[in-house]
């Protein structure tokens, strides 16, 4: 039965997946929850600061100005960063990133290597790809840690494993790091991840990051992360890879104050991220390499609707504050990046996959208001909307009915009577009629019609 | 002042209370009003679905039916929203334009062109404000709890002339309901939750009326309570600013 309902609203869409999160409403609540006291956190963060708006339209702008000459930037990097000693690779797309890092393994002959946490790396399924090449790859960010154990991608781009309540991380650590049955005292767990993963960080020989921020003018990038696994990872490995989108770059070193301030305050309420690591040579003995990654981000820069979803910074406070996010959890959007800014960026890499995401939103704008480089994500989920009926990616029946009240609202008389006519006017609308099957009575009542317009009244009574 | 009157489609089948409301409140403030009878819908329920390209009928219908007033107001956020920002003409292109600059929601036409600094209406009763998204967000109707920026609501500027009502607050004071126009049906777990938790957020902080400036979201919430046979009511703002006497 469940089988079927799901099948036939689709598994694959966002509609059918939230509608199954749905199914426990203690745990959509509790998810919920837990995310708005991130969101909180936020505006506590951001409350503190008076100069906030200003930053965030500084960070705008210099993106703004980023993307507009985003060749010349990357050149210059380039340019800085081989006078630095590092190796830089250039992948067009997913298949040509993952490849370029399975050489540089095969070069050095490792087949075990250890990962900070990369949103990239999760939108090329490069695990995916090295473990069929043979390569083990341990993710070293607990919550990425976490959710790798589950076998499971993550649902949020900050908070890998929010979806995941403790009791489930112990039951997981039970099976994979020998912790005791029941045990869930987070400190426990904690700790137990931190020998794990020291081993690990100790053993392994190539380790790869992400990057938050390339700085043109110097060659250098930037890593934040929280548990300074991005730094025990390239300080002891032999050869550091750093995988990043071509739209990290930002001009200038002084830039970095605008982003680290808005970074871990959007992302988390901190001030500042525990580790701001700098990375620009490679130390004596150490093999550096940076994979600049276009995958579709050259064509998204083409499209000028929808160009500014490149200065996204991954902070997710998007997810954070979106009430849908919060209530159908990110695996429902099944993309690497959920929430509001995954439902802009997923459709520029395949319209048909992702055709309904620009719809898993009520157009609320909370998104855009929170977002610290002012993407304005609502009106590009709106304009999305328009590409995808436009090519053809929405059912027949919506269009058929979408036609239907287009002609209903052209014809005012027409209107005028088939609202006389008991409301039959409102089966066009979205509300449709009071039926078992129609899915607005499932939790809600129509409205009770009354016994005349507003037109009726006004023509007996003030005609 | 000669102000054409807009009651959106579902206003004008669901909820006429709302529009006569308006209209007498109006009238009463001095105005001279007009119901322009050829009016139906703003588009946005096919421009939100992806359909803007099938709206073309619908603004021209509305350009020919508002074009000769001074000021157009409806009691609704969301359908102004959507013609300030994309009423367009074909057959008279200058005149939709000029008009997108002279339609208003209702609460703001009372703050911002009327500027009215008192009102007299009598309203007892315990009443949470719903802050709807795009009067919200797109008109500003007050400050959105994401900005780092002065506080204000024009809604409960508005509220507070009215005698005996007292105006409870919320723990989220500006989420969502999840109506959402097609993402009601579409999205129908998501809507209904979202429905759900804002109706509780004021039933707990004891709410005996919610009311807001837009109907759509009102309905929503309308009918989770209903289901719920809860006693709590809905009310649109221009029924309770035209309330009493």
């Amino acid at each position: 039965m469940v089988k079927e309902e799901t099948q036939h609203k689709g598994l694959t869409e966002h509609s059918g997946l939230a509608d199954i999160f749905n199914r426990d409403e203690q745990r959509v609540n509790w998810h919920d929850e837990t995310l708005w006291f991130v969101r909180s956190k936020r505006d506590k963060a951001a409350h503190s600061l008076p100069e906030w708006e200003l930053l965030r339209e500084t960070a705008s702008q210099i993106k703004h100005n980023v993307l507009s000459d985003l060749d010349t930037y990357l050149q210059q990097f380039e340019e800085q960063a081989l006078i630095n000693g590092v190796t830089v690779h250039w992948a067009a797309d997913a298949r040509e990133h993952n490849q370029i890092v399975h050489s540089i393994l095969k070069k050095h002959e490792i087949n075990r290597m250890v990962k900070s946490k990369s949103m990239l790396t999760e939108e090329c399924h490069l695990n995916e790809y090295l473990k069929e090449h043979g390569v083990e790859v341990i993710d070293t960010d607990l919550g990425e840690r976490i959710v790798q154990l589950a076998e499971e991608p993550p649902s949020h781009i900050v908070l890998p494993c929010i979806h995941k309540k403790k009791e489930e991380i112990g039951e997981l650590f039970h099976t994979h790091l020998g912790t005791a049955a029941g045990e869930s005292d987070p400190q426990v767990l904690t700790e137990a991840a931190r020998q794990h993963l020291r081993e690990s960080f100790l053993t392994r020989r190539l380790a790869l990051t992400g990057v938050n921020f390339a700085v043109a003018e110097t060659g250098e990038f930037v890593v934040c992360t929280n548990e300074g696994n991005a730094d025990m990872g390239s300080h002891l490995a032999d050869v550091h890879i750093a995988s990043m989108g071509i739209e990290k770059i930002i001009p200038r070193r002084k830039d970095l104050g605008f982003f680290l301030r808005l970074l871990a305050r959007s992302a988390t309420g901190q001030p500042i991220t525990t580790y701001s690591s700098h990375f620009r040579k490679p130390r004596a003995g150490q093999e550096m390499h940076i994979i600049l990654v276009d995958n579709g981000r050259t064509v998204q820069l083409g499209r000028e609707d929808f160009r500014n979803s490149l200065k996204c910074i991954r902070c997710g406070a998007c997810m954070n504050t979106c009430p849908v996010y919060r209530r159908s959890g990110g695996h429902s959007y099944h993309n690497a990046i959920a929430g509001p800014i995954g439902s802009i960026l997923a459709p520029n890499l395949d319209m048909k996959a992702y055709a309904d995401l620009p719809f898993a939103s009520t157009l609320c704008g909370s998104c855009s208001n929170v977002c610290p480089v002012k993407i304005d994500i609502h009106d590009q989920l709106y304009k999305w909307r328009q590409v995808l009926v436009k090519e053809g990616h929405v059912s027949p029946v919506k269009a058929m009915g979408m036609k239907a009240m287009a002609f209903t609202f052209a014809m005012p008389r027409f209107f005028a009577f088939a609202g006389k006519a008991g409301r039959v006017v409102m089966k066009y609308l979205p509300f449709v009629v009071s039926n078992k099957l129609n899915p607005w009575y499932k939790e809600r009542e129509m409205p009770k019609p009354p016994k005349e317009s507003f037109r009726e009244w006004y023509k007996r009574e003030r005609r | 002042m000669k102000v054409g009157l807009f009651v959106p489609c579902y206003v004008d089948q669901f909820y006429p209370q709302a529009g006569i409301a308006t209209l007498e409140l109006l009238e009463k403030l001095g105005v001279e009003v007009e119901f322009p009878e050829r009016q139906t819908c703003c588009g946005q329920p096919m421009a939100n679905s992806g359909f803007s390209h099938l709206t073309g009928d619908c603004d021209e219908l509305f350009t020919e039916s508002f074009a000769g007033y001074d000021y157009v107001v409806a009691p609704s956020g969301s359908c102004v929203l959507h013609l300030k920002e994309h009423l367009h003409s074909k057959k008279n292109p200058s005149a939709a334009e000029d008009l997108r600059g002279r339609i208003y929601e209702l609460v703001e036409f009372l703050t911002d062109i009327l500027q009215i600094k008192s009102l007299k209406a009598r309203f007892p009763h315990k009443v949470g404000v719903h802050q709807s998204c795009h009067g919200l967000r797109g008109l500003h109707l007050s400050q959105m709890s994401e900005l780092v920026a002065p506080g204000f609501s024009k809604p409960e500027y508005l509220l507070n002339f009215v005698e005996g009502i007292e105006l409870i607050s919320l723990n989220r004071k500006d989420e969502c309901c999840g109506f959402g126009g097609t993402f009601c049906v579409a999205e129908e777990a998501v809507s209904s939750k979202m429905g759900k938790d804002r109706v509780s957020d004021h039933v707990q902080n004891g709410a005996e009326y919610i009311t807001g400036a837009d109907l759509s979201c009102l309905m929503h919430m309308e009918g989770i309570l209903k289901r719920q046979k809860s006693g709590v009511k809905v009310l649109h703002i221009a029924e309770i600013l035209n309330a009493g006497e």
